[in-house]
């Protein structure tokens, strides 16, 4: 296990040791050590380093969140108000001792489409900034993520910040699980309503192999009503809108729930989400 | 969450709420439990488990673990000196499979290594070549005999039928339902440990375990190691629960035998996952029933088939059957019955005792048939139940006489009193909807309901065993000693003991000595019996020691023994003037006595289900309020009222202590608890995929206890572990049907089945 106390010297262990995982809370590295699915023999730990771990606004309309900031730090402000959707997310995972350890680059690394975060960057087409000792580059989160699991950041780099414009308009999650906390996704969506642009952005978890952006029914809202500030959605326009989310979806049967309720979940939660935006 | 208020302590004497003596430790993280416990030159043990429900062991090699360095032994089937079979009451559950496994997580083989990892390492280096086969995993293919025995005394564990009265009964109304329960697990906190210490010559074994019932554990484990059982010595460690899940022996053999094998002390302790397949679960249950009902709604007779699917091996199975089938009527008068009853063998997970014991499977279908009933005859849910509510003295259908007292139109009434909770509030907060967290909804999509359920479970043991307790009292210096085998796994007796002793002493120095075999056996900790069972021989013993210090006083003071009694912390002479503490009056007196408790004896029942098999009784009525959201089929249990009968309350934060955890495990149940079987492989063996309530989940609990003394307990107190866990759920799924206007009639109720 190799502590860095700063990026650089992150970014150097993971150039001289090619096997090197990095490990930041260990919410999700630990579990799957501890039941013997991965077996690391070096480990970088972020947890040590500062640049990591700020909050920044590098222009007015992006607000920037180091990939080791804790979910529990993302449920108040500064980022609250500013990110309510990320905020609301942020208090679905785990529990309190999980989001006092847990990330934004946890939730990337592992790439789950479970990943309680991961549709507000979706929807809000956040990007991921990676680094490694030679190079740095910025990805678009619709490209970050490529699989279940699986995503476009190589061994040698690190997922330094999350970058997230800020929208004048309004913004909200909703996660649904067996119970009321603590719970793993079952079926989830983010959705955000562009005030500025009129554009409303639907993203779905847990109904896919990734994050599934609804782009088709976001283009049929568009084409179909014209929204402004102060639109109000009908009841028929939010149940189409629900109804072409769930085709939208491609959801599978396992022990936490079946494909046919993940999709009538979604029909549910985007119709609800559109709603609530324009209420 | 209570809202019941909690009145505050004086001296620690019985109906004051004592503290628990380990209270503060275990809310600081100090209490040590068994898996804290260590040794000097301690090694580590492991198991070896079938990954196959069902399969042919074709060979087992452990030369490749052997060698690996850092492993003392490897242990499989021939290892067993002794009975190479074990269980509760038959003995058909291999120490280790040979030939054959039965159920996924079936133990194979152990070892003993230096260190948690090197085990993990040899574990994977046994080398089992198995010959997969076809799992029997429908109990109905078992009951058709359309599969050949997965076991050498076959797939029917046990078949019982109840007939009484007039089978050609029939009335005006007839309701029925199929109802499914799904498999719950106890789920405790403290995971199964052991520490095994062997004697210097090989011939004994001193074993620390998390249990329910030390002597139980140590005739089993003695007859599989081939020791007399004076050289097995049990003692008891910290246990964080139990609920049902350690009245079967699950690491203690495997745990001694690696001691004795090694020459030296062994721990072992399961990880979460394991202990899924560590310990029996809830019986899964399959049951039909069909009530016949005046037009008023008078219950005239019900006919019920029981299918409990009791896994691979016997546990408890025939007891739970029994326990079940007996408890088809609920707290309500019937003449006549008919019931078919089966345990099956198939190559599930065995299943076994959990809190409620059977009771709750036939609760759940009794009282979705009264809401039927109710209906049908177009009575309230209160009402049914009171026209039919039983009453002491009525007979039920097993042809036992009621002789516990039995307020069950009392409990309805007093609950039916409890104050409903405030309508939803159009601005409620979002946490406290359905979804919770997950902020699915608004008020606005909620709907509320409001169900009951009432329910009658037997305290004790049943079918004429024997089930005594054993306690010994002794003062010393003026300190009084309270030894027994009493397993202490959460729920109390070691704060009730003491509290015994004071009030009948008039002391309040109280030692409660190590809890280990060294006396006679106090039976399980299960059945809602300690209280009744282990208080009593408390009791006694310190009824016994008292008459002596009675003796001693009256003798030195020439009064009559006879008319002194303890009033406080003095004796007193009940005619004359005379007053000395007890204290003072015990001064250089150093007095023993020990005392076993029996309860009344039972019967077997007979062919048609006929006999006094049951030793007593307690009641309990639920009414649960709940937010639903139908579109999404969440649920939030906003309330749950409840009126139990409890003879009489000896510490009443211990008795709501004991109701609101029965609550929150009856309410996991109803709506989220339930471990996966998917071709006899389970699914979800981890707490991210089994689902407990959270705090966000947990109700208001509003509880009364109705004190109607009981005169056939020692201290006129029922036991009150169980009741509080049975009908809370029919009350709960009752709510969401009346939210919902649906009928739902599997548990857990799962969103999909509230929404789709």
């Amino acid at each position: 296990m190799i502590v860095a106390k700063n990026l650089e010297a992150a970014l150097f262990a993971l150039r001289e040791h090619d096997d090197a995982r990095v490990i930041q809370g260990g919410t999700d590295l630990m579990v799957e050590i501890n039941f013997n699915h991965l077996k690391p023999t070096t480990m970088v730990s972020l947890r040590h380093i500062p640049e990591l771990r700020t909050i920044t606004r590098p222009d007015s309309n992006t607000i920037s969140i180091g990939s080791g900031v804790p979910y529990s730090q993302l449920e108040i402000e500064p980022v609250a108000s500013v990110l309510p959707a990320l905020a609301q997310a942020s208090r679905t995972v785990g529990s309190p001792q999980i989001r006092a350890a847990g990330s934004l680059g946890g939730n990337l690394g592992t790439c789950s489409p479970a990943g309680d975060t991961l549709p507000v960057m979706f929807a809000l087409d956040a990007n991921i900034h990676l680094q490694s000792a030679d190079s740095q580059r910025t990805v678009s989160i619709h490209q970050f993520m490529t699989g279940v699991k699986r995503n476009v950041k190589r061994q040698d780099e690190i997922i330094t910040a999350v970058d997230f414009p800020i929208i004048d308009g309004w913004q909200g999650y909703s996660k649904v699980g067996v119970r009321n906390a603590m719970v793993i996704s079952v079926a989830s969506a983010c959705l955000v309503a562009d005030h500025e642009s009129g554009d409303v952005r639907l993203a779905l978890g847990s109904v896919g192999p990734t994050i599934i952006r609804c782009r088709e029914t976001e283009q049929w809202l568009k084409d179909n009503t014209s929204l402004t500030r102060n639109s109000v959605i009908s009841p028929d326009i939010a149940r189409e809108f629900g109804a072409r989310a769930s085709r939208e979806c491609s959801p599978i049967d396992d022990h936490r729930s079946t494909a046919q309720y993940r999709r009538h979940a979604i029909s549910i939660l985007a119709a609800r989400l559109l709603q609530k935006a324009y209420a | 969450m209570s809202t019941t208020k909690v009145e505050q302590r004086e001296r620690d004497i019985l109906g004051v709420s004592a503290i628990r003596p380990d209270g503060a430790a275990k809310v600081t993280g100090d209490f040590s439990f068994t898996s804290d416990m260590n040794a000097e030159n301690m090694l580590w043990g492991a198991t070896l488990r079938s990954p196959h429900p069902y399969a042919r062991i074709v060979s087992i090699d452990t030369s490749r673990a052997l060698a690996l360095p850092g492993v003392h032994c490897v242990i499989t089937a021939d290892d067993v000196p002794g009975k190479p079979t074990y269980g509760l009451i038959s003995s058909d559950q291999p120490v280790f499979a040979r030939d054959y496994v039965r159920y996924m997580g079936e133990p194979v083989a152990a070892l003993a290594a230096d260190h948690p990892e090197t085990c993990r390492r040899a574990l994977a280096l046994i080398d089992i070549e198995y010959e997969v086969l076809k799992p029997l995993t429908n109990a109905e293919d078992a009951i058709a005999g359309s599969f050949p025995p997965i076991h050498p005394d076959g797939n029917i564990i046990r078949h019982q039928r109840i007939v009484r009265g007039d089978q050609s009964a029939t009335g005006p109304i007839i309701v029925e339902g199929e109802y499914e329960i799904g498999m719950q697990d106890q789920a405790f906190l403290g995971l199964e440990a052991a520490l095994a210490i062997p004697d210097s010559h090989g011939k004994g074994v001193e074993l620390h375990v998390a249990t329910q019932w030390l002597h139980e554990d140590l005739g089993q484990i003695s007859a599989c190691l081939d020791l007399p059982p004076q050289n097995v010595r049990l003692i008891l460690g910290g246990v964080g629960g139990a609920f049902g899940a350690r009245e079967d022996i699950s690491l203690q053999v495997h745990c001694c035998l690696l001691a004795l094998k090694a020459g030296r002390p062994i721990k072992m302790q399961y990880g979460r996952e394991e202990s899924f397949f560590g310990h029996v679960h809830r019986h899964p249950a399959k049951i039909f029933m069909r009530h016949y009902a005046q037009s008023d709604g008078r219950i005239i007779k019900i006919e019920a088939r029981f299918v409990f699917d009791g896994g691979a091996y016997t546990s408890t199975s025939p007891a739970v059957l029994i326990n079940g089938i007996t408890h088809t009527q609920g707290p309500y008068k019937c003449d006549n019955a008919t019931v078919d009853g089966w345990a099956i063998r198939t190559n599930n997970p065995p299943c076994g005792a959990m809190r409620g014991f059977g009771v709750v499977q036939a609760c759940f279908a009794h009282e979705s048939q009264m809401d039927k009933i109710a209906t049908a005859a177009g009575l309230s849910a209160v009402d049914v139940r009171l026209i039919n509510a039983m009453e002491t003295g009525d007979t039920l259908i097993t042809g036992q006489a009621m002789e516990s007292i039995a307020p069950v139109a009392r409990c309805i009434i007093e609950t039916d009193h409890i104050p409903l909770p405030a309508p939803l509030a159009a601005n409620a907060h979002e946490l406290l909807l359905p979804g919770g967290s997950g902020l699915t909804a608004s008020a606005s999509h909620i709907v509320r309901g409001v169900g009951w359920g009432v329910s009658m479970k037997n305290l004790m043991y049943s079918e004429g065993f024997d089930d005594f307790a054993t306690a010994r009292c002794s003062i010393k210096e003026g300190v009084v000693y309270l030894k027994f085998a009493t397993s202490e796994v959460g729920q109390g007796f070691v704060t009730l003991a003491p509290q015994i002793a004071r009030s009948v002493l008039g002391l309040d120095d109280v030692v409660v000595e190590p809890i280990d075999t060294q006396i006679g056996s106090a039976g399980s900790t299960s059945a809602s019996r300690q209280t009744w069972m282990s208080g009593g021989a408390v009791d006694g013993a310190c009824r016994l020691v008292r008459e002596q210090i009675f003796q001693h006083v009256g003798k030195q003071n020439n009064i009559d023994p006879l008319r002194l009694v303890i009033e406080g912390t003095d004796i007193i002479d009940q005619i004359g003037t005379f007053r000395i503490a007890v204290r003072e009056a015990i001064d250089g007196l150093s007095i023993s006595e020990t005392f076993e408790h029996h309860h009344k004896p039972t019967e077997e029942l007979d062919e048609n289900g006929q006999g006094n098999c049951h030793t007593a009784f307690a009641f309990v009525a639920h009414r649960a309020v709940v937010d639903v959201d139908p579109e999404l089929g969440l649920v939030k249990v906003v309330q749950i009222a409840t009126a139990q009968d409890v003879g009489r309350v000896l510490n009443p934060l211990s008795a709501l202590g004991q109701i609101e955890g029965g609550i929150a495990q009856g309410l996991g149940l109803a709506v989220m608890e339930e471990i996966v079987i998917q071709d006899g492989k389970v699914r979800n063996p981890s707490f991210t995929d089994y689902l407990l309530p959270t705090t966000l989940d947990a109700p208001d609990v509003v509880a009364k206890m109705i004190e109607e003394y009981e005169p056939q307990a020692p201290l006129g107190a029922k036991g009150i572990g169980e009741p509080p866990c049975i009908s809370v759920t029919p009350a709960i799924v009752a709510a969401i049907r009346d939210a919902i206007a649906k009928d739902l009639h599997r548990i857990p109720v799962r969103p999909q089945d509230i929404c789709l």
